[in-house]
């Protein structure tokens, strides 16, 4: 799998480019028709058994970031967040930006110049700037253009038993799945769509969708999982080492019973661990996917992964392996599903 | 009675099969075309010359899903579609499967959140809940149908109401418009199953038959609704500003067969109505609602009058020579 490269690799939401570059160099000689469209998504069509039906299975490119909105007389920059992210976690955190890459570190005032009230309140992205150690805004001006995007800049390393950490497993470990599974043949011609921007607002997977009208789509996502200290277990969501998360319902899509069951199902048959998403919460492409054109039967299996949208999330490799093989089973019997 | 059958019937937003069965089953006769789509919209086509016309009434109704499942055999859950949390304590529930339960809180004196809240199904322990209900299933709150004179009582008139108007429509519509039933899905989560019915459907008119707000009871908010006062031809509502031609010609039939209406304009709220005209490339639209007081709870109140003036009115659109 090509975890470790994608996960250390920069894409975020609207400059997926790199990540999209490096997958399609590794897959294309598994797609027989692979494409890029105009908003971003890569689009790699594996031909099935047959070709009575049409199958979408999609994972995301981009990742939770920044974007440079200001450059101040003394170099620091100004900037906004780019998808969800919890403004408590960025403090002190190392950034690259911009097409060379440039090392910066997100700061504010520090804490012996903060009065009481700002300690005890989450700190606010306007009050924080990247520092890139540049002495005036001419100096950084060389290096930065406005609208330049900031990403987290972590190393992927592995921990004790499965488990690893890295950023942007949310969702760099559906692309691994897809890049994994479009070596296999599917039982129905297959799209395996690499979408942009879905982190802010599942845009990509609209357009893609619209554009391949499948009869049914698998999104392969990374979902919240808070299995830690100071949560109930009623409140984990998922339970990190428990399996594929199979989600009956969030915040943008009912799964249809039948298809929710038999992934559930299939998958214990199989020996797969599964777990149900146990919250209608968030929401993922498979909210525009199945309300394309005249709808299409969609489903979401995710990689649970804890801090997910911070600098650091951890996952477990079991797990990973879990969704690969609950979609491949999605894959290789879709048959029974349309 | 129908629409008793319908109100009765278990239909959370993405679980709407078990009322589908019984709308089809009544439809079938009556129809050239029945079918289900993608999502799970209940379509019902009647052949006819003239304008495509696509009539939708959401099947859907509020509920809550089952997301955990504790030793004691007590469940959690989420609410699907607009719940109001201050209205749920001690309500009943009945699963899709028959299973019925009571929801409570935590008692901490704090403001009633539905994450401190649980549903009581009486079983022992965790395994004998999990015989009973599995994470995601979904319930329904419980409300018995009561028909006093003129007025009914009962749980999910919002929107069976609407269903039930589709029905008695369809059993009595001819060959002048080609006409679409839809029964649509989701609508309480979002409006999603009337999107993907109408950019299948194509339709060259809409309309959203739906149960609207009063304005009629003590200490409520403005509106100019009233229980019994008649269809309530819709103006506009959050979701949509409807196609001023439909508007005037709702008026222009309902005074001609001196069928009772209002105007109605919503302040809160959406309708199907709201995704279908802005389909594809646009569709005219508008909306037919019936007068209900207390939505979303399990005693909602409609008048039979006020239905069946909706239904006339309906049935004038349906055999109108566009």
């Amino acid at each position: 799998m090509y975890l470790k490269e994608l996960c250390e690799m920069d894409g975020v939401s609207g400059n997926e480019t790199p990540v999209r570059k490096f997958i399609k160099e590794n897959i294309r000689e598994y797609a027989d028709e692979i494409f890029t469209d105009s908003i971003g998504n890569l689009i790699a069509k594996r031909k099935g058994e047959s070709s009575e039906k049409k199958v979408m299975i999609d994972a995301h490119t981009d990742e939770v970031g920044f974007i440079i909105s200001g450059i101040t007389e003394k170099g620091f920059l100004e900037f906004k967040t780019v998808g969800g992210i919890d403004t408590r976690v960025v403090v002190s955190k190392r950034v690259r930006i911009g097409k060379d890459s440039v090392n910066g570190v997100i700061g504010m005032k520090a804490i012996h110049l903060q009065k009481k009230s700002e300690r005890e309140i989450a700190p606010k992205i306007s009050d924080m700037y990247i520092d890139i150690g540049a002495n005036s805004k001419e100096e950084a001006e060389r290096y930065i253009e406005l609208g330049d995007y900031a990403a987290f800049n972590t190393k992927y390393q592995e921990m004790s038993g499965k488990i690893i950490k890295a950023k942007a497993i949310d969702d760099r470990a559906g692309c691994a799945v897809l890049m994994e599974l479009i070596k296999i043949k599917p039982v129905y011609d297959t799209y395996f769509c690499f979408t942009a921007q879905e982190e802010v607002g599942l845009r990509g997977a609209k357009t893609a969708a619209y554009a391949i009208e499948p009869d049914i789509a698998l999104a392969v996502e990374a979902t919240t999982c808070s299995d830690v200290g100071g949560v109930k277990e009623k409140d984990y969501v998922t339970k990190l080492g428990s399996g594929a998360a199979v989600s009956f319902a969030d915040n943008r899509t009912i799964v249809g019973r039948d298809f929710c069951q038999w992934l559930y199902e299939k998958s214990q048959k199989a020996k797969i661990p599964v777990q149900y998403k146990a919250a209608i919460a968030g929401g993922n492409n498979a909210g525009a996917i199945h309300l394309s054109k005249k709808g299409v039967k969609t489903a979401s299996v995710s990689v649970p992964c804890r801090y997910i949208h911070s600098p650091c999330s951890i996952a477990d490799m079991g797990d990973i392996e879990a969704v690969k093989n609950v979609a491949e089973l999605f894959l290789l019997c879709t048959n029974e599903l349309v | 009675m129908l629409l008793e059958r319908l109100t009765k019937c278990a239909a959370p937003s993405g679980r709407e099969s078990a009322l589908c069965d019984i709308l089809k089953a009544e439809s079938e006769k009556f129809a050239d075309e029945v079918y289900t789509d993608a999502l799970g919209n209940l379509i019902v086509h009647k052949k006819g010359n003239g304008k495509k016309i696509m009539l939708a009434a959401h099947c859907d109704e509020i509920g809550v899903a089952v997301t955990f499942i504790d030793k004691n055999g007590y469940l959690r859950f989420s609410s699907v579609g607009g719940v109001y949390v201050k209205r749920l304590l001690n309500r009943r529930v009945v699963f899709e499967n028959g299973v019925c339960g009571v929801i409570d809180t935590e008692n901490d004196n704090k403001e009633l959140k539905i994450s401190k809240m649980f549903i009581d199904i009486g079983a022992e322990n965790e395994k004998e809940a999990k015989e009973l209900v599995s994470i995601g299933d979904m319930a329904v709150f419980d409300g018995a149908y009561i028909q006093q004179d003129d007025i009914v009582i009962s749980k999910a008139l919002d929107n069976r109401a609407g269903c039930y108007a589709l029905i008695r429509t369809l059993q009595q519509a001819g060959d002048k418009n080609d006409l679409y039933f839809c029964f649509t899905v989701q609508e309480e989560v979002g409006l999603r199953g009337a999107r993907t019915a109408a950019y299948e459907i194509e339709p060259d008119i809409a309309l959203a038959v739906d149960v609207t707000d009063t304005g009629d009871v003590p200490g409520c908010d403005k509106m100019e609704v009233k229980l019994g006062g008649g269809a309530a031809i819709k103006v506009m509502d959050r979701s949509i500003i409807c196609d001023a031609g439909i508007r005037s010609l709702l008026i222009e039939l309902a005074k001609q067969s001196k069928i009772p209406y209002q105007l109605e304009v919503m302040c809160d709220g959406g309708t199907d109505a709201g995704v279908i005209h802005t389909t594809r490339s646009g569709v005219r639209t508008g909306g037919i609602s019936i007068p209900t007081r207390y939505i979303h709870s399990p005693s909602e109140m409609a008048s039979l009058k006020d239905i069946d003036a909706c239904i006339d009115l309906l049935c004038k659109f349906c055999s109108y020579d566009f």
